[in-house]
């Protein structure tokens, strides 16, 4: 079909408007069906964009059929789809969740879940600079009052540093911009990439400050070392399916990482070729460690789960400073993997919460669970996926990072950073682990707080996942590597995205 | 003309940053409005400066690009939405914890407390 690769973007967008329209705004139960229904049609759409994407090749799709370079194309290859599927899929799981009761706490949960999916999709679909810019906008603000939903001090604290944070990095992402389009005269991403070979002299300069400009803000998104102190503050205290819908939101940064570094400032870039890597190796390395010390230090489950998200990210830049067709594959396979885990984790943290009274979610003897064995088997089977432990995904995806390096001063420094860091999660996640199952005092509660239905079916949706991506991992690895042959070819990520641009 | 609209955009960016790095929620809101003009006008000279020159095809016999003044008027219209956002966060976090310092704790030692005055 041909206006298939809008419909990721079209969907939640007219859902989250109906939504606040009078029939549907009234009622909360009107509005969780809508949503429900919602964010199935977008994980049907985006299962067929995938497929589509998988049989016909990349999918070009022009607004206002303005054709490329002139008007905003959206580009739907490989690499975007399945990430765009990734979204879907936790929205969807995300939202089964939330309608038995977490999204009662403020007005308008719903319209802002979907704006924020928009977002997100959005930003993964777009093959214009300044799009993704008006994207990672619409993402931003639905996530600032997302962040707020339910009220409380601490989200009024956090909520304040991530906002501010935001609102410079948005004005030096538009630095970065206005610098690139006054050197390069184009905003198209795969016209960029063919364009900053020919740049010489001092515009070549110029364009570097640009190019580095953009990389601190996708690191501010990304949680990458200097820029990285706001998030497990937010996450922490963000209620459960914002927390669990932010875990996407840094892969949005390395995501764009990606893109940029891959395809614009590529091996094909001249002067400006492979610009960031330098500055990726240190920082990837140190983000690494710095998530991990984190994890020792936290006092409760939220903010370590929220410290391996920084972990994650860190294993995931280091792949995109080992530029290669291998380091980039695994990256794919392990941004699906550790999304799905820790959004899981973080959906659990809030059952496990709930069920321990006044202890919370922190590492500290409380209460028995009144579900111990289900709470239980899940948290296991999650933390063991987050560790990356060798039945599950976290073990594939680990492996995979390993194998990609190919010089001996890669494997040296990653090797062990990398071992260290999953010893450190295995530590910090069994720590947590026996205090909150093993070390009780008093009687379970006897008030109704087990976990509904609904609340089950989206853990259980999110940490079963992880098998199947082992039992499907062939097929998810060859795909992933056939999407990382696209994004390191300048023919198929640049040339073949504009008609009549030949080399 | 490069000259004077280049210094008043460093001006403007240095003011910026030099508010938003401020303790007060306040001040850092005016920065960011700071920034985002300096922004703001920036974008608008990466289609390069010319006088005389519409956007418009065939009304002079020069011409100016359109796209920057495209995306300014998006950044404008973000900008402003992103700004009344912070501000009305700003007001809640005062209602919220007490202060109007961005890290929600007033910094303890004696020089900051006689300078925010009556607060406590």
């Amino acid at each position: 079909m041909q206006h298939l690769s809008i419909f990721p973007i079209l969907i939640p967008l007219l859902f989250g408007a109906i939504m606040l329209l009078p029939p549907i705004s009234r009622e909360l139960q009107s509005q969780r069906i809508s949503a429900i229904i919602g964010t199935l049609f977008l994980l049907i759409s985006s299962a067929t964009l995938l497929i589509t994407v998988d049989q016909e090749g990349t999918q070009l799709y022009a607004l206002g059929g303005w054709q490329a370079p002139f008007g905003i194309a959206l580009v739907a290859d490989r690499v975007s789809s399945l990430l765009v599927l990734l979204t879907s899929f936790i929205a969807f799981a995300i939202m089964l969740f939330a309608i038995s009761g977490k999204d009662k706490g403020g007005a308008y949960f719903h319209p802002l879940f979907m704006f924020q999916v928009m977002g997100i999709n959005g930003a993964f679909l777009t093959g214009d600079i300044f799009n993704l810019f008006v994207f990672f906008e619409v993402l931003l603000i639905a996530s600032y009052a997302l962040l707020l939903h339910a009220g409380g001090k601490q989200k009024t604290q956090s909520a304040m540093h991530y906002v501010l944070l935001n609102l410079v990095g948005s004005s030096l992402f538009l630095f970065g911009l206005g610098i690139l389009y006054g050197t390069l005269g184009t905003l198209n991403m795969a016209d960029m990439a063919i364009k900053i070979g020919q740049l010489e002299g001092e515009t070549t300069t110029i364009a570097k400050t640009g190019a580095l400009l953009l990389l601190i803000v996708f690191g501010l998104k990304a949680a990458m070392l200097p820029m990285h102190f706001w998030l497990p503050r937010t996450y922490a205290s963000a209620s459960a399916p914002v927390a669990a819908l932010f875990s996407i939101m840094t892969k949005v940064g390395i995501y764009s990482i990606f893109r940029v570094y891959t395809v614009i400032f590529g091996d094909e870039a001249g002067e400006l070729a492979n610009i960031a890597q330098n500055w990726l190796w240190p920082l990837a390395l140190l983000t690494i460690a710095a998530g991990s010390i984190g994890a020792f230090a936290s006092p409760n489950l939220k903010t370590l789960n929220a410290n391996l998200v920084i972990v994650s990210s860190g294993s995931l830049l280091v792949c995109a400073a080992l530029n290669s067709e291998g380091a980039t594959s695994a990256a794919l396979y392990y941004m699906v993997h550790s999304t799905l885990a820790s959004a899981g984790l973080f959906l659990l943290a809030d059952i496990i919460a709930r069920q321990r009274g006044k202890a919370e979610d922190r590492i500290v003897h409380s209460r028995p669970f009144s579900q111990p064995r289900l709470i239980g088997f899940a948290f296991a089977l999650s933390a063991m996926t987050l560790i990356g432990m060798p039945p599950l995904s976290g073990f594939v995806g680990k492996i995979m990072i390993l194998q990609a390096t190919q010089s001996m001063a890669q494997t040296l420094w990653i090797w062990p950073l990398i071992i260290i860091s999953s010893l450190a999660a295995l530590i910090a996640l069994s720590r947590a682990g026996t205090t909150f199952f093993w070390r009780h005092n008093g009687s379970p509660s006897t008030d109704d707080i087990a976990a509904k239905p609904t609340e089950i079916a989206g853990i259980a949706l999110l940490i079963l996942a992880s098998p199947l991506l082992v039992l499907f991992g062939g097929e998810l690895s060859e795909f992933t590597q056939q999407a990382a042959n696209h994004l390191h070819s300048i023919q198929s990520s640049a040339y073949s995205l504009l008609p009549g641009v030949t080399p | 003309m490069e000259g004077i609209y280049a210094f008043c955009v460093g001006l403007l960016t240095a003011c910026g940053i030099f508010l938003t790095l401020r303790g007060r929620s306040f001040s850092v809101v005016i920065g960011l409005t700071l920034l985002s003009y300096a922004v703001n006008l920036f974008l608008f000279a990466s289609g390069r400066l010319k006088l005389n020159a519409a956007a418009v095809l065939g009304q002079s016999e020069q011409y100016s690009d359109p796209l920057p003044q495209a995306l300014v008027l998006t950044a404008i219209v973000i900008g402003f939405a992103m700004t009344a956002f912070a501000v009305i966060l700003a007001m809640r976090a005062r209602a919220d914890l007490g202060n109007d310092h961005v890290d929600g704790t007033l910094p303890s030692n004696n020089e900051d407390s006689q300078r925010s005055g009556g607060q406590h």
